[in-house]
């Protein structure tokens, strides 16, 4: 189905003149930039997640929540396979003010009304920017931003998609198409009118590790964290999975050789 | 069970137990002497890969309920903390989802190897139409099954299914409604629905397991069917279900293994909608509905009959038809080896399921890509089809056909010495 | 021509048993991840340390942390109650062991060595008989006393009467600072 619409978009595009009425809004295939989580051996690029984790604080988490993810799953102490180390992933943490309970009056806000909050501990979960629907719309033009924690298994392309969405932004719409008011124009985007604002331009961060900050470079570094965030236990399975495999491959090896001479005087 | 029992107590303890509970000799005849046709082919193995897979789906949803939470607000993200948090969550998890497409992939070879060597003739009525209820009882839980994830292809399958009871009110005025707000336990899909979902889904699999041993229970009284369609003679046309099929099932079942390997482990997500990681949302249908790929055929079936009950009647009747199948097909030769004819309509067969799947997938009013040929009429034919073969094909074919000369035993067939030229079947 | 054909197959020999023991392992490699699954996840261990204020706590007031599940006992003591803790013999205790996570097991009971700053007893606050919730401030002790069956403990924690067997625990604590201490 999925394939069967990018075909025709693909034939309307090569086939059809500027001419023609109506525009196919269809999105176009997803880039394929590469990954180093790719393939049987993938495994994430333990920089790229350091500098991903800082664009997504830096710049999608003005917007975007991140509700299953902990702090701790960050943190390549304790026997985790995360990419910060435990003292650091105790410093982000504490950098983050979490929702706080009531506190010892009753009180859940302070002399200002503002609610309560508490510094951040490793086993919280990345706190969302809104506290609710309705603000995140009323903050974004009626939009709803999506949650990230696995938006790289919850959309067909997954980081390719992820990857062509945020750097879309720089094509021009063709003649005749209408980009609606309060819209952007992105192609990989279903119907071509995407709510979000081009999120990255050159620059933006100031990565620690001097590493040039690009558009192309820091959506690549997001888009990994991203793909991180959504499975973070992508490594273990590719590990484990080898192994499963080889023992298999022999003891399959070893089946059939013991069939065979099972069966060695019936044929 | 077929023949004497071979079981010889050995010890003092096993003669003491064997006459307080004989379940050694039970399992020695079953599982050790079970005199088994000698030419079982690689389609005769999925009756072990079955057990395994069920076994293995009954495990780990077992050790997923530990963690799971059955509740509308809970249950997307407790998966969620299954997949990061426990212990081998992950791997557990991707066992189970993906164990349930390598069930079904088991499942249809199994089903077509027996409408193939036409295990479902007599004496084998009741033990085909066990297997169809354990199919049928298989849909239903992996039904039950997606909806837990809480996903909006969870929440959008159970709303549709649960519809198509609603289809009952152009009979009885009201009464389809009533038995849909009756399942849902509310107005709509939602958390009573969910937990009676959870409850039902965790039930089923050991309904299942009790037919399984109804299913080899009848099996074990006529003795397998075999590649040449024709009844086991004598000893010579056997052997010993151990060590002979232990050893060729396990080969069998661990290539099948190795194939399910490969999907936990490096593609666990190339059978599931991404629409099913984002959260359920009763305020918004994804644009495409599809279910799981093992139940496209029939949802291909219902989508192409434009009127709501007869479209649902369609539907389950092409489950039903199944049951029927012993009493329609009219040939006295079981194996389509020496069936010229209804080979080829059997293959006939198998293309229009895969199309019908492949059409499933798409909306009703979707064209094949790259051309303009609409899907519609062949997800029509490819429904006539399926009923002919069951219907008219079958009940016609076995009186028109002339089967090919069946060898005297099996014994003559394997070793390929004096097939002797017999028309009919030995019964 | 098909003859009985027993031995040969049924003869042991080395292929078969190999198959049997790849069966083997792969059998106990996949009851691993079975076993493994109820272990405490990692969102339960990420919680396995608590840190904790002492600022506000006053002299003679004790405040209950969660940890790990449990109640753990913060107190902070009087002088008093400091002197009549160290008062007491460790010869006279029913339990003359420290019972204190921070130290070798073979460490005395004696007051220094139930609390290593005197006026911060850190105690996990499950009594040592059956898993209950000892009351504070009361029994003959001065220290808590057990609604379950009426063991008492001192002001140090230990057992001085009733069924419980030992004193109650220490957890391990470190100070982070003079008014932060992290348990666990």
């Amino acid at each position: 189905m999925r394939f069967a619409r990018l075909a025709l978009a693909l034939g309307m595009m090569l086939g059809a003149g500027a001419a023609h009425a109506k525009i196919d809004t269809d999105p176009l295939p997803p880039k394929k930039p590469g990954w180093s989580f790719d393939g049987p051996f993938g495994m994430y690029d333990r920089a790229a997640l350091q500098r991903g984790f800082q664009v997504y604080k830096e710049v999608c988490s003005a917007c975007h929540s991140l509700n299953r993810v902990s702090f701790a799953a960050m943190s390549s102490g304790d026997g985790g396979h995360g990419f910060f180390t435990g003292p650091e992933v105790k410093a982000i943490a504490a950098g983050y003010k979490i929702p706080a309970g009531p506190n010892d009056k009753g009180e859940t806000t302070d002399a200002n009304g503002t609610p309560l909050t508490r510094p951040g501990i490793v086993a919280d979960h990345f706190p969302p920017p809104f506290p609710n629907e309705q603000a995140a719309r009323t903050a974004n033009n009626g939009a709803l931003p999506p949650d990230l924690s696995v938006i790289t298994k919850a959309r067909a392309g997954g980081a390719d998609y992820v990857y062509s969405i945020l750097t879309g932004f720089h094509e021009k719409p063709p003649a005749g198409f209408t980009v609606l008011p309060g819209k952007y124009f992105n192609p990989y985007f279903n119907g071509w009118n995407i709510s979000m604002p081009p999120p990255l331009s050159p620059n933006q961060v100031t990565y620690a590790d001097k590493t040039n900050a690009t558009v192309d470079q820091m959506a690549h570094d997001v888009v990994t964290f991203l793909s991180w965030a959504a499975e973070p236990t992508l490594e273990d399975r590719h590990r484990i999975g080898f192994g499963v495999m080889l023992f298999l491959l022999a003891f399959a090896g070893l089946a059939y050789l013991s069939y065979r001479r099972i069966w060695a005087d019936i044929h | 069970m077929a023949g004497h029992s071979t079981y010889v107590p050995k010890t003092g303890f096993t003669r003491w137990l064997d006459a307080r509970l004989p379940i050694l000799r039970f399992a020695n005849d079953t599982m050790t002497t079970f005199p088994t046709p000698r030419n079982l082919n690689f389609w005769y193995s999925f009756g072990g890969i079955l057990t395994f897979m069920l076994g293995i789906q009954i495990v780990t949803g077992i050790v997923l309920a530990m963690h799971y939470v059955p509740s509308a607000d809970k249950a997307f993200d407790s998966v969620e903390s299954i997949m990061r948090d426990v212990n081998y969550g992950w791997l557990l998890r991707y066992m189970h989802s993906n164990g349930a497409s390598f069930f079904f992939l088991a499942v249809y070879l199994h089903i077509f190897r027996g409408l193939y060597y036409g295990s479902y003739k007599a004496p084998r009525e009741i033990l085909w139409i066990i297997g169809v209820l354990i199919y049928v009882l298989m849909i239903a839980t992996a039904f039950l099954g997606y909806t837990l994830p809480w996903g909006q292809m969870s929440f959008w399958a159970a709303t549709v299914i649960t519809n198509l009871f609603s289809s009952i009110d152009q009979i009885l005025p009201h009464a389809g409604t009533a038995i849909t707000e009756w399942l849902w336990g509310g107005f709509a899909v939602g958390d009573p629905t969910l937990n009676r979902f959870f409850s039902l889904h965790y039930l089923l699999p050991f309904v299942i397991a009790g037919l399984v041993v109804l299913h080899i229970w009848a099996l074990h009284v006529p003795g397998n069917n075999n590649p040449l369609g024709i009844d086991v003679k004598g000893p010579q046309d056997t052997v010993p279900f151990h060590p002979y099929y232990t050893a060729k099932d396990l080969f069998y079942l661990l290539l099948f293994v190795i194939l399910y390997a490969v999907v936990v482990f490096y593609l666990p997500n190339a059978l599931v909608e991404p629409d099913n990681y984002v959260p359920a949302n009763p305020l918004v249908t994804p644009p495409e509905i599809v279910p799981e790929w093992y139940l496209l055929p029939f949802y291909a079936m219902l989508r192409s009959i434009p009127q709501k009950l007869i479209g649902v009647i369609v539907l389950f009747g092409a489950l039903i038809t199944l049951v029927f199948v012993p009493w329609l097909d009219t040939s006295r030769v079981r194996s389509m080896r020496f069936r010229p004819l209804a080979k080829q309509f059997f293959w006939a067969l198998v293309v229009d399921c895969v199309l019908l799947g492949y059409l499933g997938a798409h909306r009703p009013d979707a064209v094949f890509p790259g051309t303009s040929i609409p899907m519609l009429p062949f997800a029509r034919l490819g429904t006539a089809y399926y009923y002919a073969y069951f219907w008219l094909v079958l009940p016609l074919l076995g009186l028109i056909e002339t089967p090919k000369p069946l060898p005297a035993t099996i014994a003559t067939s394997v070793t390929g010495t004096g097939v002797e030229q017999v028309n009919a079947p030995a019964e | 021509m098909a003859t009985t054909t027993a031995a040969e197959p049924t003869r042991r020999d080395f292929i078969h048993i190999a198959t049997a023991a790849a069966g083997g392992v792969g059998a106990l490699a996949l009851a691993w991840p079975l076993i493994d699954q109820m272990n405490p996840s990692a969102s339960v261990l990420a919680l396995s340390s608590v840190e904790f204020d002492l600022a506000p706590v006053q002299e003679g007031q004790q405040v209950t942390v969660m940890w790990r599940g449990k109640p753990v006992f913060v107190r902070h003591r009087t002088p008093k109650e400091i002197a009549e803790a160290r008062a007491v013999p460790v010869a006279s205790l029913p339990d003359p062991l420290a019972r204190n996570l921070n130290l070798p097991e073979s460490a005395q009971a004696t007051d220094q060595d139930r609390a290593t700053k005197p006026e911060w007893l850190i105690l996990i606050g499950i009594c040592t008989h059956l898993g209950c919730i000892p009351l504070n401030n009361q029994g003959d002790f001065g220290g808590y006393l057990c609604p379950c069956h009426g063991s008492q403990y001192d002001t140090a924690g230990r057992i001085r009467r009733g069924p419980a067997p030992e004193n109650l625990a220490v957890p391990p604590y470190a100070f982070l600072s003079p008014t932060r201490i992290k348990i666990g």
